[in-house]
């Protein structure tokens, strides 16, 4: 078993609100992510998956445990750049209308990511033509014309637009991608192929992914490993098949039994 | 004679497009009936159209016939009563079908007070009831309650009794397994199918997932751009399409080829 | 949540819609605003409009106004007419200016209190505060007054008291877009707080604090009359609006020396108005549309 590349030990992460008691959204879980693997967090809302999923790329502080990512610990984002180490371990958000900016091309938006990057990790920054290159380059990967670049977000559809962040954390040479929710919001067909598409970028280049959703099929259908968390903890961990075929907690059972029979019939 | 006929139906944008191009489906009483397709398929503007909410600007035209009656050619007064009363909806996101501000018991007896000429008393009782149809703990609590401090599920439960309230004989269900979790969906489903036995009510299930579908529909209507690329009994779809494209929807629905386990009577320590 | 069918339609091609005049300012409101402005800029522009020499005494003093002197003459037998449209471009000029100065400081410093946060918003915030805490007429008197009285100091002295009107909006708009995910997005990649700033959240202020502003270049225009009125502004000989209503109070009787500049300013305040407003309606509903687009 390869060294993991994002290593998950009990962390706890707690929310903070003004004149109010703290609350914990996640009680001590742990997880790794290993190349070329996905891991499938799922769970219903309010669980504590999302919490976990911002805590996993550094979005919330953990008040307890640690979250190492090639073996440094997972920093903050600051209000200044981040931290150059930290640049390979990104996220692709749920909602495919707020993730990308409503005012700016698509093309602009890669290569201000790349841009971005590179500047962080003290590299030089790409010729105009080379970041042409790239970005055209990204928009292809994920199967999408690299004419759309030159359109805004609202010209596209969802499943387009979700492509075109996962296009854009590809494009900054991304180790490990947690996605939130990826495909939640987009129609039945479009999660097929999103998820396909995610799941060949994961065989083909060695990327390590946690992939967070409600949704156990949609999980089933592309991860490697599937934790069933509930209320802040996972009460199931392991081998996918192996929390299908011989699953050991209610909960899991549960939703289980919630899955479509449409679903259920073996192809 | 079908409980809605819709015939023809075609519903244009102003610079000529047809959105909804010449579709036509019947429903009978007691039966739900599927509307399947990708956004922008023109599945909710059919909906909405039965239900008299196109959006202003689109022109209608085509007919649809809720009973024997003409609804398309209905003043807006006539709408008003069909309205919530003779054909209601279900709308996919509940958080934002009800309103924040009020207590659902309000949201509740205003609507059945508006159709039905009830006391607030009488109103009151009939929401009790109704919350009770819908398989919701402890009624009278509930009333009291806003939308926020209930789960997506629960709050969609009570947007269908809001819909239940005046015994409708069809009912509109635009996405309404979509917004919530997908361990939620299935119970959402089963109280549709458990309603439309025991009141005879019609159902037009307008949504994008096909295994949602394959649970509950008699029959299928496949929306593609606009129009029907195939309709047929839910059994047909479903073991036997025959157009591309529904065969692609059918494509699209994750398939787990394990058999789904029974969890151990007693959990070894399954919690991390 | 009329249709995820309708709201995915995709939008006519650019070309078929660049060659209409947009339908915001198709509006009657609009038009005449457009309208007064563009009298007034031609005014500005070509001088060999204005008939007579506005400091020279071309007439005997105070006449009415006849065929000869459509706005009669002042005390000193100037032509009243050419007075209020000479003093078109330092009015309009000076208050397009006020509206300028104090737009870009106060956006400025309203990215940056809501972009960096902690103490760098507090100490902008309590600044904003101190400056909303004086009249702003006392404080713009006090800073003339300090710095002497010219239309410059006057100007100098608006833009100080009104920058704090837009660095609230900017910073309130710039909270609500801070964790979006775009910008979050951008900002786990690595890009930097300055340019993270300038890309993604100044387009979405420009829009808002272009409408404040041009409802504000009516309010800058009263304000340095007020000023001139009060002496602190333009100085005489020179026509602006407000001293010459200032100067017009001895003559009460001689209604057309009040009236002449009057009207003038209220012609530049109702056109501002009326185009500000138009492009509020047609930015708002937009605005919605960006920040919370639902299916």
């Amino acid at each position: 078993m390869s060294t993991p590349l994002l290593r998950v030990q009990d962390a706890v992460v707690r929310y903070h609100q003004k004149g109010q008691p703290p609350v914990t959204a996640v009680r001590g879980v742990s997880l790794d992510v290993h190349p070329g693997e996905i891991v499938g967090i799922v769970g219903e809302s309010g669980c504590g998956k999302s919490s976990l999923a911002r805590a996993m790329v550094g979005l919330n502080p953990v008040a307890s445990g640690t979250i190492e990512f090639l073996g440094k610990p997972v920093s903050k984002l600051p209000i200044r750049r981040r931290t150059a180490s930290m640049i390979p371990l990104q996220m692709v958000f749920q909602d495919p209308y707020s993730s990308l900016n409503p005012r700016r091309r698509i093309e602009d938006q890669i290569a201000e990511v790349v841009r971005g990057s590179r500047k962080a990790q003290r590299q030089p920054v790409p010729s105009a033509t080379d970041l042409r290159a790239i970005v055209v380059d990204a928009l292809v990967r994920v199967g999408l014309d690299p004419d759309l670049g030159a359109r805004f977000p609202h010209a596209l559809s969802g499943g387009q637009r979700q492509r075109v962040a996962i296009a854009k954390v590809l494009a900054v040479e991304s180790r490990v991608i947690i996605a939130d929710e990826p495909i939640s919001a987009l129609d039945a067909s479009s999660q097929k192929r999103v998820a396909a598409l995610l799941r060949d970028l994961v065989v083909e280049t060695g990327i390590g992914m946690a992939i967070i959703s409600h949704d156990l099929a949609v999980v089933a259908s592309i991860a490697d490993t599937t934790a069933v968390m509930r209320a802040g903890q996972f009460v199931e961990q392991g081998p996918t098949e192996q929390v299908w075929t011989a699953p050991t907690h209610p909960y899991t059972g549960q939703l289980l039994s919630a899955v479509p029979d449409l679903v259920r019939r073996a192809s | 004679m079908s409980l809605l006929e819709v015939d023809d139906l075609t519903i244009r944008r102003s610079d000529g497009r047809a959105l909804v191009d010449g579709v036509g489906f019947t429903v009978e009483a007691g039966e739900v009936v599927g509307v399947v397709g990708e956004s922008g398929s023109g599945k909710t503007l059919t909906g909405l159209s039965i239900i008299g909410l196109v959006p202003e600007g689109l022109s209608v035209s085509g007919r649809i016939s809720l009973a024997g009656r003409d609804l398309l050619t209905q003043s807006q007064r006539e709408w008003q009563q069909t309205r919530g009363a003779r054909v209601a909806m279900v709308l996919q996101d509940p958080a934002s079908s009800l309103h924040p501000m009020l207590r659902l018991g309000e949201q509740l007896t205003d609507h059945l007070r508006t159709h039905l000429g009830l006391s607030a008393k009488a109103a009151r009782a009939r929401a009790v009831d109704l919350l009770d149809r819908v398989h919701l703990p402890d009624p009278e609590r509930i009333l009291r309650r806003f939308p926020h401090e209930l789960s997506g599920g629960m709050k969609q439960r009570v947007a269908i009794a809001i819909a239940l309230g005046c015994e409708p004989s069809l009912l509109i269900a635009d996405e309404p397994t979509t917004a919530l979790d997908a361990n939620i969906r299935i119970e959402i489903v089963k109280l549709l199918d458990e309603l439309r036995t025991s009141t005879g009510m019609g159902i037009v299930f307008v949504t994008h997932d096909l295994a949602v579908l394959s649970s509950i529909a008699d029959r299928v209507n496949v929306f593609r751009h606009g129009e029907i690329v195939e309709a047929a009994s839910a059994a047909e779809i479903f073991a036997r399409p025959t157009h591309p494209y529904t065969i692609e929807l059918l494509d699209a629905v994750p398939r787990v080829p394990w058999q789904i386990g029974h969890v151990a009577a007693t959990p070894e320590g399954g919690a991390a | 949540m009329t249709g995820t069918d309708v709201a995915d339609v995709k939008r006519p091609s650019r070309r078929t819609r660049t060659r209409r005049v947009p339908t915001w300012m198709r509006r009657p409101g609009v038009v005449l605003g457009f309208v007064i402005l563009l009298a007034w800029a031609v005014i500005m522009l070509v001088p060999a409009l204005i008939p007579y020499d506005p400091l020279e005494t071309v007439g005997p003093a105070l006449t009415p106004p006849d065929g000869q002197y459509l706005m009669g003459t002042d005390a000193l037998g100037r032509d009243n007419l050419s007075r209020v449209l000479a003093g078109a471009s330092t009015s309009v000029l000076n208050g397009l200016a006020i509206v300028v100065l104090a737009a870009t400081v106060g956006t400025l410093i309203g990215l940056v209190a809501g972009f960096f946060g902690g103490w760098v918003d507090e100490v902008c915030m309590r600044l904003a505060d101190l400056v909303f805490a004086f009249p702003g007429i006392i404080l713009a008197m006090a800073v003339a007054a300090a710095l002497g009285p010219s239309i410059r100091n006057a100007v100098i002295a608006a833009a100080i008291s009104w920058w704090p009107g837009y660095a609230r909006a900017v910073r309130s708009i710039v909270l609500s877009l801070r964790e979006s995910e775009f910008v979050l997005s951008n900002r786990l990649s690595g890009v930097g707080p300055i340019r993270s700033i300038a890309v993604d959240l100044l387009p979405a202020v420009t829009g808002s604090v272009l409408v404040l502003a041009m409802l504000d270049i009516g309010g800058a225009i009263l304000f340095l009359a007020g000023l001139s009125f009060l002496g602190l502004g333009a100085v005489p000989p020179d026509p602006e609006w407000g001293s010459m209503i200032s100067g017009a109070i001895q003559y009460f009787d001689q209604w057309w020396l009040a009236v002449g500049p009057g009207v003038a300013i209220v012609s530049v305040v109702l056109a501002f108005n009326l185009i500000g407003d138009a492009l509020r309606d047609r930015l708002e509903p937009r605005l919605q549309e960006i920040q919370g687009e639902a299916r």
